[in-house]
C-alpha cells in the first residue's frame, strides 16, 4: 500500500520532534540523568517523568499541562520509553523512570517498519521463554508464519543468532536492548485497542503526481498567470496591515470569545434570551446589531433589520428604487438557474427600461454593456449595474443615513441587555421546588460566583 | 524529445524569471510588519476556554463539522457511515443521515438550513434535503475524478466543492451539472473558504499554496506560497482582506489579499504536529487551530503568538468550527467526539 504521501507529511513531523530530542540529551543544557536501579540491574542514563516536564516547563516556558502534553507526546512516538511499564505509553509527572529511545530504533529511521523484522522479534520472544507471547502476539506471529513462510528459514535463524549475540552482552546492556527493541514494536504493531500512531485516517489514494503534467502547455498558461500577476496593484503592507488591527478592535466588543456577551453566552447560561433578542426581525433591535451597521455598508445590507430600516430612509429620499434594484440583482446571482432568464426580464422592465416605474440612474457606458447583455441572459448580468447602484448608495445615501435621525434614533432606542442574574441559572432553577437551607443558597451563589466570573474573564486581558 | 525538453526548460526558465519579479513587486511594498503595526495594541493574555458541551454519539472517528447559519445547529459526519445533525444548544441529535459511502471526508451547511451535503472517497458530493420527512438525497454531483475534500454551499442553488483531483468545482444544484471548473493547483485540493462578500473563494492544496479564485470569471487572480507541506485548512479573516492557511508543516500562516504577501507566520518549535483545522473568532483576533498532537491551539493573529490551548479530545483534532454569532469554538476529533468551548 503506497503510504508515500504520509511518510511525506509525518518526517517533517518526526524531524521536529527528534531536534527536541536532541536538545533535551545535550551534555550541557539537557536532562540531567542519572542510573535506575530495576530490580536487581542497574539501568544507566535514565530520568524520571518529572525531570522531563521540569525541562521543558524550563525550556519553553510553558505551564505544567502543556509539558505533560508535549512530553506525552514524545512518549506516545516512541522517543522515549517507560522503563517499568513498557506497555503504558504514557508520561506520568512523577518518579516514573523514562529513558530516550536510541535512534536506531526511531519509527523515521527504521521506516516502514519491515515484516520480517517483526517476524524475527516475535521469534526471538517466542524461543526465549514459552509462553511470553501476548494473545495477540500469538495471532499475528502464526499469520506472518502463513503469509511470509518461503523465508521463515531465515526469520529462525536471525532470531537464535541474535539471541546468541545478546547472551555475549552484559546484562544491564542486554536489558537495555531488549527494552529499547520492545518499545520499538509496541509504537510501529501497537496492541490492538491502543492508540495507533501511525494511523493516517483514510487513505488518499491520489498523491502528488501524475494528475498535473508539467508540459510546455502547463508553463505557459504559468506564464500567463505570472504575467498578470505582476501588473496587479498591491497596496502598502502598512495600510493593509492597520486594516487589520482596526477591524479587531473594532469588533472586539462584538467577539462573545473576546468578550463576552449580553445578556449571556447561550452554551453558558443554557439561557437562549441572546438569540431571541437578536433573532433577525424583532420590534427592537440590541444596540451592538445597530452599532455594527455602520461599521461599513455591507453589515447594514447584511442585516434584514439594517436593509429595512435603509429602506425607510430612502423612502423619505425618493430614492428606494436603488435598493430594490439591488435586492433583485441579489435575488438573481443567488436564486434558481431556471428562473434567471425571467427574473432578468422583470428587473429590465421595472428598473432599466426607459420610462420605467423604478428607472435606476446608472451611467451611460454600463448601460450600454447591460443592454448588450441581456441579450444573452446570466447569473451575472446584472453585475455591473448592481455595483454601480451599490456604489453610488454607499458614498452617498449611506453616510447620510448614519447622520440621520432614524438612524441616531433607532440607536437610543436600541436595547442593551441587562447581565442575566444569576438566580436565573439552573441550579437555582432545580432549587426552587425545594426549599434550599440559606445555607446551601449561599454556596450555591458563592460557586456560581466562581464560575461567571470564570465565563466573563474567558478571554479578558489579564495577567 | 530533446527539443521538448528544451521548450520546457526555456519556459521553465522564464516562468523563474516571472516569480522572481513578482517577489520583488511584493517586497516594494513591504514598508510594515504585523510586529510593528500591532505594536500597541493590548496583549490578550492567557485564553482560557473552557469546556461547555461534550457531543456524543458518533461511533467512529469524525472528519468534518460545519455550523449552520442559524449558529444554533450542527452538522457532523463520522467514519461511522452517518452524518449527524445536533441542536447544540439542548446536545440533541435531530437528524442522522445514513451515507450510502462511510468514507466521508468533509461536510457542509446550506445556508437556508434546508440541505446539507457531503462526500469523500467516493468521488461524489451528495446533497439531501433534511427537511423532508426523512433526508432525501437531492443530488448526487459526480464528476470529479479525485475525493471530496471539502464542500460549501453558496445558497440552495450552488455548490463549491474542492478534490483530490486537483481541482475545484461549482456545480448548480438544479440540473446537478458542473458550471465553472477551477484547475490551476498542481496538488490534491483539501479545502476551501468563502469571501464574506461572496465575490471569491480560496483554496488550499497538497501544492503546498493557496489560490484565491473569482466565482463568476472562473479564474484563479492570486498564488500564495511559503508552506512547505500540504495545506489542510484555509479561512477568511472576517474583513475579507487576508486568508489564513493551515498546513502539515505544523505552522499556520496570513497572508494579506491586498499588498499580495505573507503578512505573519503561526508556529512555535513545541509544536510538532501537522494542522488538520482551523476558524478564527468573529474580531479575528484568535485563530483556532486544530492540530494532529489532539489539541486545539490559539494563536493571536495580531501578536503571532501562541496564547492559549484547548485540551480534552484523545485523538487527532479533525475539526474545527466557529458559528456565525462567534458564541464559541467548536473541536471534533478522531476520537469521535465534538466539544463546544468558550
Amino acid at each position: 500500500m503506497d503510504k508515500g504521501g504520509w511518510h511525506r507529511q509525518q518526517m517533517s513531523c518526526f524531524r521536529k520532534m527528534e531536534k527536541l530530542i536532541v536538545a533535551m540529551q545535550d551534555p550541557d543544557m539537557g536532562i540531567k540523568m542519572r542510573n535506575q536501579r530495576l530490580l536487581i540491574t542497574v539501568i544507566p542514563h535514565a530520568m524520571t517523568g518529572r525531570d522531563v516536564i521540569d525541562w521543558l516547563i524550563q525550556k519553553y516556558r510553558m505551564c505544567e499541562e502543556e509539558a505533560l502534553h508535549l512530553g506525552g507526546m514524545l512518549v506516545r512516538y516512541g522517543y522515549i520509553y517507560p522503563l517499568k511499564e513498557p506497555r503504558s505509553l504514557v508520561l506520568r509527572a512523577d518518579e516514573t523512570p523514562y529513558r530516550f529511545q536510541t535512534p536506531y530504533f526511531w519509527t523515521s529511521t527504521r521506516w516502514p517498519a519491515s515484516e520480517i523484522d517483526y517476524a524475527i522479534y516475535l521469534a526471538k520472544k517466542n524461543i526465549r521463554k514459552q509462553g511470553e507471547l501476548m494473545e495477540y502476539e500469538k495471532e499475528r506471529y502464526s499469520l506472518l508464519h502463513k503469509r511470509i513462510n518461503h523465508t521463515w528459514d531465515f526469520v529462525v535463524m536471525q532470531a537464535r543468532e541474535q539471541l546468541r549475540a545478546s547472551k555475549q552482552r552484559r546484562k544491564a546492556d542486554r536489558i537495555v536492548l531488549e527494552c529499547q527493541e520492545q518499545a520499538y514494536w509496541l509504537i510501529n504493531r501497537p496492541q490492538p485497542g491502543a492508540h495507533n500512531i501511525l494511523d493516517v485516517g483514510l487513505e488518499r489514494p491520489n498523491n502528488f503526481s501524475s494528475r498535473v503534467t508539467l508540459n510546455s502547455d502547463y508553463y505557459k498558461s504559468e506564464i500567463e498567470a505570472c504575467r498578470r500577476a505582476l501588473g496587479r496593484n498591491r497596496v502598502k503592507s502598512s495600510i493593509c496591515l492597520e486594516g487589520f488591527v482596526k477591524f479587531s478592535e473594532q469588533y472586539q466588543n462584538h467577539d462573545p470569545i473576546m468578550q463576552g456577551c449580553l445578556p449571556s453566552n447561550p452554551w453558558i447560561s443554557d439561557d437562549s434570551a441572546h438569540w431571541t433578542m437578536n433573532a433577525e426581525m424583532v420590534p427592537t433591535p440590541t444596540r451592538l446589531r445597530v452599532e455594527r451597521w455602520s461599521f461599513s455598508f455591507r453589515e447594514l445590507l447584511n442585516d434584514v433589520m439594517g436593509r429595512r430600516e435603509f429602506m425607510t430612509y430612502l423612502e423619505k429620499e425618493f430614492s428606494a428604487e436603488n435598493l430594490c434594484f439591488w435586492q433583485a440583482c441579489e435575488n438573481i446571482r443567488h436564486g434558481e438557474s431556471s428562473r434567471i432568464v425571467e427574473k432578468v426580464e422583470e428587473v429590465y422592465k421595472a428598473f432599466l427600461a426607459p420610462g420605467a416605474a423604478r428607472w435606476v440612474n446608472i451611467d451611460s457606458k454600463t448601460m450600454a454593456h447591460t443592454l448588450e447583455g441581456l441579450k444573452h441572459p446570466h447569473r451575472f448580468v446584472m453585475d455591473a449595474a448592481q455595483m454601480h447602484i451599490y456604489f453610488l448608495m454607499k458614498k452617498d445615501s449611506y453616510p447620510r443615513y448614519l447622520k440621520s435621525d432614524l438612524y441616531k434614533n433607532m440607536l437610543a432606542r436600541a436595547i442593551v441587555p441587562q447581565e442575566t442574574k444569576k438566580s436565573v441559572f439552573p441550579f437555582m432553577r432545580r432549587q426552587r421546588h425545594s426549599s434550599p437551607s440559606p445555607a446551601q443558597a449561599f454556596t450555591q451563589v458563592l460557586e456560581e460566583d466562581g464560575r461567571a466570573q470564570a465565563g466573563t474573564n474567558a478571554a479578558g486581558s489579564h495577567v | 524529445m530533446a527539443a521538448e525538453k528544451a521548450e520546457i526548460d526555456a519556459l521553465k526558465k522564464e516562468c523563474d524569471g516571472l516569480r522572481t519579479k513578482i517577489e520583488a513587486a511584493r517586497k516594494a511594498v513591504n514598508d510594515s510588519t504585523m510586529t510593528d503595526a500591532a505594536g500597541g495594541v493590548d496583549t490578550v493574555g492567557r485564553v482560557q476556554l473552557k469546556l461547555r458541551k461534550t457531543l456524543k454519539g458518533h461511533l467512529a472517528k469524525i472528519y468534518a463539522m460545519h455550523w449552520a447559519a442559524d449558529s444554533r445547529q450542527m452538522v457532523s459526519a463520522s467514519q461511522d457511515g452517518k452524518l449527524l445533525i445536533w441542536d447544540t444548544f439542548t446536545g440533541n441529535k435531530l437528524i442522522a443521515v445514513p451515507l450510502k459511502s462511510a468514507w466521508v471526508m468533509s461536510v457542509a451547511f446550506a445556508p437556508s438550513g434546508n440541505l446539507v451535503a457531503s462526500g469523500g472517497l467516493d468521488n461524489i458530493c451528495t446533497v439531501y434535503n433534511i427537511k423532508s420527512a426523512s433526508p432525501k438525497t437531492l443530488r448526487e454531483l459526480d464528476a470529479h475524478t479525485g475525493y471530496l475534500s471539502c464542500c460549501r454551499f453558496l445558497s440552495d442553488s450552488e455548490i463549491l466543492t474542492a478534490s483530490g483531483d486537483t481541482t475545484c468545482c461549482l456545480w448548480d444544484l438544479e440540473t446537478g451539472k458542473q458550471k465553472i471548473i477551477f484547475t490551476n493547483h498542481i496538488g490534491d485540493c483539501m479545502s476551501l473558504a468563502l469571501s464574506p462578500d461572496g465575490n471569491t473563494f480560496i483554496s488550499g492544496a497538497c501544492d503546498s499554496l493557496a489560490k484565491l479564485w473569482d466565482l463568476r470569471e472562473g479564474t484563479c487572480k492570486q498564488t500564495f506560497s511559503g508552506h512547505t507541506s500540504d495545506i489542510n485548512a484555509i479561512s477568511f479573516f472576517p474583513s475579507g482582506n487576508a486568508v489564513i492557511t493551515g498546513s502539515d508543516d505544523c505552522s499556520c500562516k496570513m497572508y494579506d489579499l491586498r499588498a499580495d504577501q505573507e503578512v505573519t507566520g503561526y508556529q512555535d518549535t513545541s509544536l510538532n504536529a501537522g494542522v488538520t483545522s482551523l476558524a478564527l473568532s468573529n474580531s479575528g483576533r484568535l485563530i483556532f487551530a486544530g492540530y494532529d498532537d489532539f489539541n486545539c491551539h490559539i494563536w493571536d493573529t495580531l501578536k503571532g503568538e501562541k496564547v492559549g490551548v484547548l485540551s480534552g479530545h484523545d485523538n487527532r483534532v479533525s475539526c474545527t468550527g466557529v458559528p456565525e454569532d462567534g458564541m464559541g469554538v467548536c473541536t471534533g476529533s478522531w476520537d469521535s467526539f465534538l466539544k463546544l468551548w468558550n
